[in-house]
């Protein structure tokens, strides 16, 4: 394997990791046993919210009912509920570049191959635990481990609820799912490239931003509100532009924003329609200090930006039909596009993996003072779009369906760059117009063999198709474009 | 690729086929509402329909848990609510509701219900459900309806009339209370409104089961509605099924108002209060004597 092989490879190998912990949903029989309500309540089907859970998670785990206080529970009442799903699934990733051997010894050659893997298999596990410490006081607290156990929290937050008696005015302080109205952590799939919106963790190829995820829960305050119907919401999140992660180890002083305004209409017969727009701008480091040549974790300077931007639809169309449509539209400053950003390589729960001297093999590139951008360099941007159907048989039964695209508008390496040099991104030349687009297909269903206020149960199956263009060279694939399938059939429960 | 997804497709859908069985409305559902007799509700312009494909799948996702699949109030949940502290579920059978705008004994019409299913009760398990769009109120109504005979045989009382709100002034608010000792509303709700009158301990609704009176200091919202007009209305259609009567014989529409006035100063400060907050602050406005009351 060639040093861009290695390099692609292990961030494939760290984003296997950090998607299977994303796996994670807030689906609580909890506030279904302290309420006494059926899942199908606040769930279109477990975990994804419908309306009526939207506010109630708006209203901070409470009814308003006077009785969401937990004086009013039993003392013997606790907040838990763990998930998990054991799964058996198979995954074909297509034109593998695999050594070639003879007699034994390896011929230093290689040949192409589809690797298909096949097995029982585990999700990591959640253990949710959330509600009123008081009236207007909520919380929720989420260790969640990977399948081999290794934890991390993957929420945490307390929040104050309806100052000033008003639910226009919501205050969150911790570590929080952003405020996506298509909620990736309660997401009704589970594959490993259709268990998470493609959208929502799009980084164009070579690119160093680590941040800009809007998928990851990340750390900060929010501040959001609501009509008491719910029909109109907003959200303003002050974010640290650390991807989430704990102890400062990334930029020290970069902060990122994410903004979401939406309204519903009541649309007769159809149900209730909503439309928003949401924006995320931020900034993050590009340089980070070093000793002995190796990057200071939290030293990060030289901050650049992005930005994030698009719209939300939740359509209705009768009880059973409805459409979740996401676009987005996002940029990169261009020193992000050539590879910088991540001198500090996080593993995804707050440790380091690249300790050794920013810029070799393995070790993303640092922006020295003095450093210039090779001639041609861009910034990079793109558009994307989720759509989601769901048909909704009964409260038992969902069947989901999803197409994602993502197509690049402008490359990090534009027309003007040198042939045939390789730029701290990793990619040689000019890049294709198309490098980098994703398309990305899954089809799965679940069903629910019974629906009561005290745990949740569901059959899933589920077959994804995602394909990526130009990034086969950069993640060890003989072909141009990367191609990845996976059937899982499983059971997910929660308790 | 169009092949892999075909091939999907089919795979997805045989395996789904089983489920499809498995999930429609149970043979027990089936067999007690494909009887659903042709009730409507009228709110407005909004006709809303039982027999509507939507409302049985509404009821069945929002409601049966407590009120059951045959309306009784006996869901899954229901055992799990204890009186006094959590009332049970509404049992639609007897078709005796609480908020009405209708007098006393009487059933209440379409828009009292229309307007308790996006209020809630409060108190209750019985969360606001103002998500839903008028249609799917609408035809929950006329859903709740079709589990009573009542609603084939009697028609809903006419809505009593709620005279224009008079000014506040310290009399009426004096008066208010003089009216609050007549009427002996103290015996439940105490002198102070903390709900611990004397009478307060014993109290059951119409199935013997405890109840509690309203607690004016809790801050709480009354149940059927946080206005004057709805605390008004409550005093002259009584809270039926339970152990608050009508006093429509017994207090004048003047009495009524004064008697809405004085409550309002026995309550936390809210947004409806704030003039009889401050006329209770300038007369000093001590509580009764519930000594003196009771002899």
């Amino acid at each position: 394997m060639s040093p861009a092989h290695k390099y692609w490879t292990h961030w494939i190998v760290v984003a296997a990791i950090v998607l299977a912990t994303l796996q994670t949903a807030n689906a609580l029989p909890a506030f279904a046993r302290k309420y006494g309500l059926r899942c199908s309540a606040c769930h279109e089907s477990w975990p994804m919210l419908n309306y009526f859970g939207q506010k109630f998670k708006d209203n901070g785990y409470q009814l308003m009912n006077d009785r969401d206080s937990p004086i009013w529970q039993n003392p013997s009442y606790w907040p838990v509920t763990f998930r998990i799903t054991p799964i058996w699934h198979v995954v074909t990733t297509k034109n593998v570049v695999v050594d070639s051997y003879a007699g034994g010894v390896a011929t230093g050659t290689t040949s192409s191959q589809n690797i298909e893997s096949s097995g029982f298999d585990l999700s990591g596990l959640d253990f949710h635990t959330g509600g009123t410490l008081e009236k207007n006081f909520s919380f929720y607290v989420l260790p969640s481990s990977d399948p081999t156990g290794a934890f991390h929290f993957e929420s945490v937050f307390a929040r104050l609820d309806n100052l000033f008696g008003s639910p226009w005015l919501n205050i969150k302080l911790g570590r929080f799912e952003l405020d996506n109205l298509l909620s990736e952590k309660r997401i009704l799939t589970l594959t490993g490239n259709g268990g998470i919106y493609q959208l929502y963790h799009f980084i164009p190829a070579g690119d160093g931003n680590i941040f800009g995820q809007i998928g990851d829960n990340q750390l900060g305050v929010e501040v959001m509100g609501h009509s008491a119907n719910d029909r109109t919401r907003y959200s303003a999140s002050l974010i640290s532009s650390n991807d989430g992660n704990v102890n400062l180890t990334l930029g020290a002083n970069s902060y990122t924003g994410f903004f979401t305004a939406s309204q519903a209409f009541d649309a007769g017969k159809l149900g209730v329609e909503r439309i928003g727009a949401y924006a995320m701008v931020g900034e993050a480091a590009t340089y980070y200090l070093t000793t002995g040549s190796v990057p200071i974790p939290g030293s990060g300077i030289a901050n650049k930006g992005f930005s994030r931007e698009g719209f939300v639809g939740q359509f209705y169309f009768g009880p059973h039909v409805d459409v979740q449509v996401v676009t987005q539209h996002g940029s990169d400053n261009a020193w992000f596009g050539q590879g910088y950003g991540n001198a500090v390589a996080t593993d995804g729960n707050g440790g380091t993996t690249c300790g050794a001297a920013a810029g070799t093999p393995g070790c993303p590139a640092n922006n020295f003072p003095g450093t210039t951008l090779p001639v041609g360099s861009q910034a990079p941007s793109w558009n994307g779009v989720t759509i989601e159907p769901h048909y909704v048989y009964s409260p038992q039964l969902i069947f989901i369906g999803r197409y994602e695209t993502i197509h690049m508008s402008q490359q990090a390496n534009g027309p003007g760059y040198a042939a045939g040099f390789t730029g701290p991104n990793g990619l040689t030349g000019p890049s294709a117009s198309n490098l980098g687009n994703i398309s990305d297909y899954t089809l799965a269903f679940r069903y629910n063999p019974f629906m009561t206020s005290r745990a949740g149960f569901a059959w899933h199956n589920e077959w994804n198709w995602m394909h990526q263009i130009g990034t086969g060279p950069l993640l060890g694939l003989s072909s141009p474009n990367a191609t990845y399938t996976e059937f899982l059939t499983g059971f997910d429960f929660d308790f | 690729m169009n092949s892999k997804l075909l091939r999907a497709v089919v795979v997805i859908a045989l395996l789904a086929l089983p489920c499809v069985a498995l999930a429609q409305i149970t043979e027990y559902q089936q067999e007690q509402w494909l009887h659903t007799p042709a009730v409507t509700s009228h709110i407005g312009n909004l006709t809303g329909n039982a027999n509507s494909d939507r409302v049985k799948y509404d009821y069945r996702r929002y409601c049966v848990g407590c009120h059951g699949d045959l309306g009784d109030g006996n869901g899954e949940n229901a055992i799990w609510f204890i009186p006094p502290t959590y009332a049970k579920p509404r049992d639609f059978e007897l078709a005796v509701f609480e908020c009405r705008s209708t007098p006393t004994g009487t059933l209440p019409v379409d828009q009292d219900l229309f307007d308790t299913i996006a209020r809630g009760m409060d108190r209750t398990n019985m969360p606001p459900w103002n998500t839903f769009t008028d249609r799917q109120r609408a035809d929950l109504v006329a859903w709740i309806k079709h589990y009573s005979p009542r609603w084939q045989t009697e028609k809903p009382g006419t809505p009593i009339t709620i005279p224009a709100e008079p000014e506040v002034t310290p009399e009426r608010v004096k008066a208010g209370q003089e009216v609050f000792a007549r009427v002996q509303c103290w015996k439940c709700h105490g002198v102070t409104g903390k709900a611990n009158g004397p009478s307060a301990p014993t109290l059951t609704d119409d199935l013997g089961r405890p109840i509690l009176p309203y607690d004016f200091s809790s801050g709480a919202r009354p149940k059927c509605g946080s206005t004057d007009r709805d605390i008004y209305r409550v005093f002259m259609t009584g809270l039926d099924g339970t152990p608050m009567p009508s006093f429509a014989d017994n207090i004048k529409p003047d009495e009524a108002w004064e008697l809405v006035f004085f409550l309002r100063t026995l309550q936390p400060n809210n947004e409806y209060n704030k003039k009889e907050k401050a006329i209770a602050k300038e007369l000093n406005l001590k509580p009764l004597n519930a000594l003196q009351l009771s002899q």
